[in-house]
């Protein structure tokens, strides 16, 4: 029909017509101090997944409480890793946003082109390993946190099995498996590690029959690398105990929790936009833990007894002070070659790229190899 | 693997498959009438946002269901209208239906995000549940659980027993024969568009109301699409879409317990495992030919009162 | 009362008209939503729909998202006029970008101008590789293609993962599960200096000239036509509704992968677990807007690339939530559908007797 010839032609000429248009140009200019900020920040899941992305929105809330009147900021949910990122990143920059928070590893590739296009913009990635001149990037020492639940697990097992729910073998999963488990077994010699992959960060349903599943087989803690409260939900059904996961996740376990670790942000960002304030940001490689404040620990649950209390208390605070690394050998990869010499501790370097179980934990990492 | 851990397999493969169940038989109630619906996953999601805001506010069990029903019978009717009375493309409506229902319930439970809903009751019956092994896997279930099964039941009699059934089959083989006959093919279709909608929107609420008591958006995580599978592989036979659910549950629970139990194959390929099985049954199913399985002849057929 | 009338002949007059009055629709909606919750309605439709286009960003940014879904959409097109329900759509783009994506990191380093038409062949077979599987259990087994192609959309997700985490792994890249950025000489060149948009709309272009070409004056789309609205029709006059039902699925097949291939070396630049946010599915959506016509699913391409486009704007310049966005795309569809229903009916106030 010819009438869609003409459709086509009209939709294209008008398409044509809207690009000839002057494009809009903002240029935000790098002047040192400002008096007032624009900060972005792009999420990859909703603000309501009660885990990652809700921190993230906190530490975001936080910035805005700290700077009043100076700060105004902006966020996009549920942004998927890869070209959409891309193109919010970019719209985001030429709105005339001043520093842009990242939150996600698959958001890197992304970051590092906008960067290059906009030199003015500040960019803040979590979790990833690529910088530049105005890319900073950011992390927090989770496996801290981890080897404190290791530890509270290692003593409150009475099954002397630990279910463990894991999202994908990236290696900062893989790092909390690992120091979970070497915590657990260096106060109780008899654990043993139950590993569910479930190949999603969210689906409460599916988080729900992986923790249902490992307490049938026998684990009377669940700890968990995926973000919904599901797990904790089972256990808290179940009679069991649980650690929570990103965020405080006791109003879903009231009994069930343990502890929970929490990513804190605020201290960070509002550090981060304040140093564009005043005219002080640089491109920095923050990998920061119990002693910056980073991660957290909730409240210990009612069912943590005193003396568990006290060792936790001691780890984190010897961890926090540098005593205390949660990676010190000796210590054995899964097939049984050496890691880490007796008294050697890991380098940052080997942990960024962890893709191997400790010996001891039993199964495989997916990872097609 | 001892028989405490097999009863526990099992009641948890119930648990997972009764979703699935409702929305299967959402599904073929509206296919056997001639309608092809794949906006299952929306109706669902409406479902387990409304059952669950019912249960939140105190509501008892069967107010949380009907809601859940009433809002799935609802999203469906906006469906009905389009297709039946409007002669939109029911492919096209159902996949707008789907994103639609999405956003909606994002949009509104948004707010019930980090809220946990009272726990369910559990119904033992009594003698059966004593039965060694399958008693507590299959009679210490909540009472969703038990619906689920009757509906199945309910849904056989009516297809194949009551007159009702027989003229929605009628009306989903030949709807131009139907209408010759006198019956009002619009209306039929449209009754079986709310009841479907309603099935779906209970399994979606079983998602929120006993599976995992809280809500987050995007939770069916594609069990709406599921469910339309289920149909085909069940050839349009209400008990075959049950057998298909707990196949398909079993598959996916059995799928974490081996990865607990420590069987090194990278959990990627057996996450495949229920895709795949589906995709065998299927073909197994359709390459048999047998009488009786094959799709309503008059599936997603507009029907044109022609004058 | 109202009454539907059956109009004698179609006319593509109406086909605008319903279009028109589709987006009027959406567009009052918005605007009392946004009265609603406390905006000026001109000015927020301005800045979300006419701002993101004023330019030429802002147009590469368009083409770019639309790209995938004219691709699919015409492919998909031929196939749901032939009857033949490729819904796996999604599943064939996925491993038509990983076996694009995998040619391409085999070749690495080579700088050779057959690399990048080696790497887009490559894609577009490996699609159609996948699309032959529901195409010979339908052919063979009288199995449901949208249900297999449906179930095996999951499957090439998960192999996708598993190649992306083992064997097609970054050696650089601190074991995260993405492959190695592809070289300049497997990546597709751009049409602006500004935004993202690629040959790849080129290719989507010629492809949509292509299949319209199909349908107007080739037998086998006719074939394909006939075949589609009446298989008895179509049997008396010979035609074979296997090779209809093979020719669709591969060809929804190649274009899928195609389209897969071009967004991994033409947007994201590498494999990763996520290479699509779901185009093989809106995909379908444009082919109905679109209404089957190869041709009309550009310009429904690019409305439904635009409806994107203002959704992120919403949220950025408004504030509004994500979830807004999938409301009003169903919204728009649910319209556009409605209204669809004038082509083939005229309205007619009755005075009831």
């Amino acid at each position: 029909m010819k009438g869609f010839g003409l459709k086509a032609l009209g939709m294209a000429a008008a398409v044509l017509l809207a690009a000839c248009s002057d494009s809009e140009q903002t240029t935000s200019t790098d002047t040192g101090a400002a008096d007032k900020v624009k900060a972005g920040f792009i999420y990859v899941g909703p603000i309501s997944d009660g885990g990652w992305t809700y921190e993230h929105n906190v530490g975001r809330l936080a910035v805005e409480a700290a700077f009043g009147d100076r700060v105004e900021t902006t966020y996009v949910e549920s942004v998927a890793e890869g070209p959409d990122a891309e193109r919010v990143l970019s719209q985001m920059a030429n709105d005339g946003t001043d520093i842009i928070f990242t939150t996600s590893f698959g958001f890197m590739n992304p970051t590092i082109k906008v960067a290059e296009q906009f030199p003015n913009v500040k960019f803040e990635h979590a979790t990833g390993f690529k910088r530049a001149d105005n890319v900073a990037t950011y992390s927090s020492r989770f496996y801290e946190g981890r080897h404190v639940l290791g530890l509270i697990a290692g003593r409150m097992t009475k099954t002397n099995t630990i279910g463990y729910i894991a999202s994908f073998p990236i290696p900062e999963v893989v790092r909390g498996i690992n120091a979970a488990y070497l915590a657990a077994k260096s106060v109780n010699p008899d654990v043993q590690f139950k590993v569910i992959w479930v190949s999603t960060w969210f689906d409460p349903g599916k988080e729900a029959d992986a923790a249902k599943a490992l307490i049938d087989q026998g684990a009377d803690i669940l700890m968990q690398h995926t973000d919904s409260p599901a797990a904790m939900q089972i256990a808290e059904q179940r009679g069991i105990f649980a650690f929570g996961q990103a965020s405080d996740m006791k109003s879903f376990g009231p009994t069930a929790q343990l502890t929970s670790i929490i990513d804190d942000w605020a201290p960070y960002y509002v550090e981060r936009v304040g140093a564009v304030l005043d005219g002080t940001w640089t491109s920095t490689d923050v990998w920061g833990g119990f002693n910056t404040g980073m991660v957290r620990l909730a409240d210990y649950g009612d069912a943590v007894p005193e003396d568990v209390r006290a060792m936790a208390e001691e780890a984190r605070i010897a961890i926090s002070e540098g005593r205390l690394h949660p990676f010190t050998g000796p210590v054995n990869k899964q097939d049984g070659s050496v890691w880490l010499q007796a008294g050697e501790t890991a380098d940052d370097g080997t942990l960024l790229s962890m893709d191997f179980y400790v010996e001891g934990i039993e199964g495989s990492l997916p990872s097609g190899n | 693997m001892d028989l405490l851990l097999l009863t526990a397999i099992l009641h948890a493969i119930l648990v997972a498959s009764t979703p699935l169940v409702f929305a299967g038989l959402g599904a073929l109630i509206q296919e056997r009438a001639g309608v092809l619906n794949l906006g299952i996953e929306g109706l669902m999601i409406v479902g387990a946002l409304a059952g669950f805001a019912a249960a939140l506010s105190g509501q008892p069990l069967i107010i949380s269901v009907m809601a859940a029903a009433l809002s799935g019978a609802l999203l469906a009717s906006v469906f009905a209208f389009l297709v039946l009375r409007l002669e939109a493309n029911p492919v096209a409506t159902g996949l707008a239906l789907t994103l639609f229902g999405l956003g909606l319930a994002a949009l509104f439970g948004a707010q019930y995000v980090g809220r946990a809903a009272p726990q369910v009751a559990v119904w033992v019956i009594p003698i059966l549940s004593d039965i060694p092994v399958i008693g507590r896997a299959l009679f210490a279930h909540d009472p969703l659980v038990y619906l689920s099964v009757m509906m199945v039941a309910l849904l056989w009699w009516f297809l194949y027993r009551s007159r009702a059934g027989l003229i929605l089959r009628a009306v989903g083989e030949n709807h131009d024969a139907a209408h010759g006959l006198g019956f009002s093919v619009i209306g039929i279709r449209f009754l079986a568009i709310l009841a479907g909608g309603a099935l779906a929107g209970i399994g979606g609420a079983y998602l929120t109301l006993v599976q995992t008591p809280m809500f987050v958006e995007g939770m069916t995580a594609g069990r709406g699409w599921i469910a339309l599978a289920l149909v085909v592989f069940a050839a349009w036979r209400p008990v075959r879409v049950m057998l298909g659910a707990y196949l398909f549950g079993s598959v996916t629970i059995l799928q974490l317990h081996s990865q607990a139990f420590g069987i090194s194959i990278p959990a990627q390929w057996l996450s495949m495992l229920p895709y795949l099985v589906t995709i065998i049954a299927l073909v197994v199913i359709s390459a048999r030919g047998v009488q009786g399985t094959s799709a309503p002849a008059s599936l997603a057929k507009t029907f044109r009162i022609s004058r | 009362m109202i009454r539907f009338e059956a109009r004698a002949e179609t006319h593509w007059f109406h086909e605008w008209i319903a279009v028109i009055a589709a987006l009027v629709l959406t567009a009052l909606t918005a605007a009392l939503v946004l009265m609603a919750l406390g905006f000026d309605p001109a000015n927020s439709l301005h800045r979300i729909v006419v701002r993101p286009l004023a330019s030429t960003y802002g147009v590469s940014e368009l083409i770019a998202k639309a790209t995938p879904l004219i691709t699919i959409g015409v492919a998909l097109s031929l196939g749901f006029r032939a009857g033949v329900w490729n819904i796996g759509a999604e599943g064939q783009l996925v491993v038509g970008g990983l076996t694009g994506g995998a040619v391409a990191l085999a070749l690495y380093g080579v700088d050779w101008f057959w690399v990048l038409p080696v790497v887009l062949v490559g894609g577009a077979l490996g699609g159609m590789a996948w699309a032959a599987i529901p195409a010979f259990l339908k052919v063979r087994f009288n199995a449901n293609e949208i249900l297999v192609s449906l179930m095996l959309t999951y499957v090439a997700l998960l192999l996708l993962s598993v190649m992306v985490h083992g064997p097609l792994r970054d050696p650089d890249g601190f074991n995260f599960p993405e492959s190695r950025l592809f070289h300049d000489a497997a990546t597709l060149p751009k049409l602006f200096d500004a935004g993202r948009g690629h040959i790849g709309f080129i290719f989507a272009l010629v492809f949509a000239g292509l299949g319209t070409w199909m349908v107007k004056r080739w037998h086998l789309g006719f074939e394909m036509k006939v075949s589609g609205l009446s298989p008895r029709a179509a049997q008396f006059a010979g035609y074979s509704r296997n090779q209809t039902i093979w020719i669709s699925l591969l060809i929804g097949g190649a274009l899928s992968g195609f389209a897969g291939v071009v967004e991994v070396t033409g947007n994201i630049g590498q494999l990763v677990p996520n290479i699509s946010p779901s185009y093989g599915f809106t995909a379908i959506i444009v082919a109905f807007l679109a209404r089957l016509h190869p041709l009309a699913v550009v310009p429904a391409g690019l409305l439904v690339a635009l409806s994107y486009l203002a959704g992120e704007a919403a949220q950025l310049s408004l504030g509004i939530p994500g979830a807004m966005t999938q409301v009003f795309q169903g919204l728009l569809l649910f319209f556009l559908l409605g209204t669809s229903m004038l082509v083939n009916y005229r309205i007619r106030l009755w005075r009831s007797v």
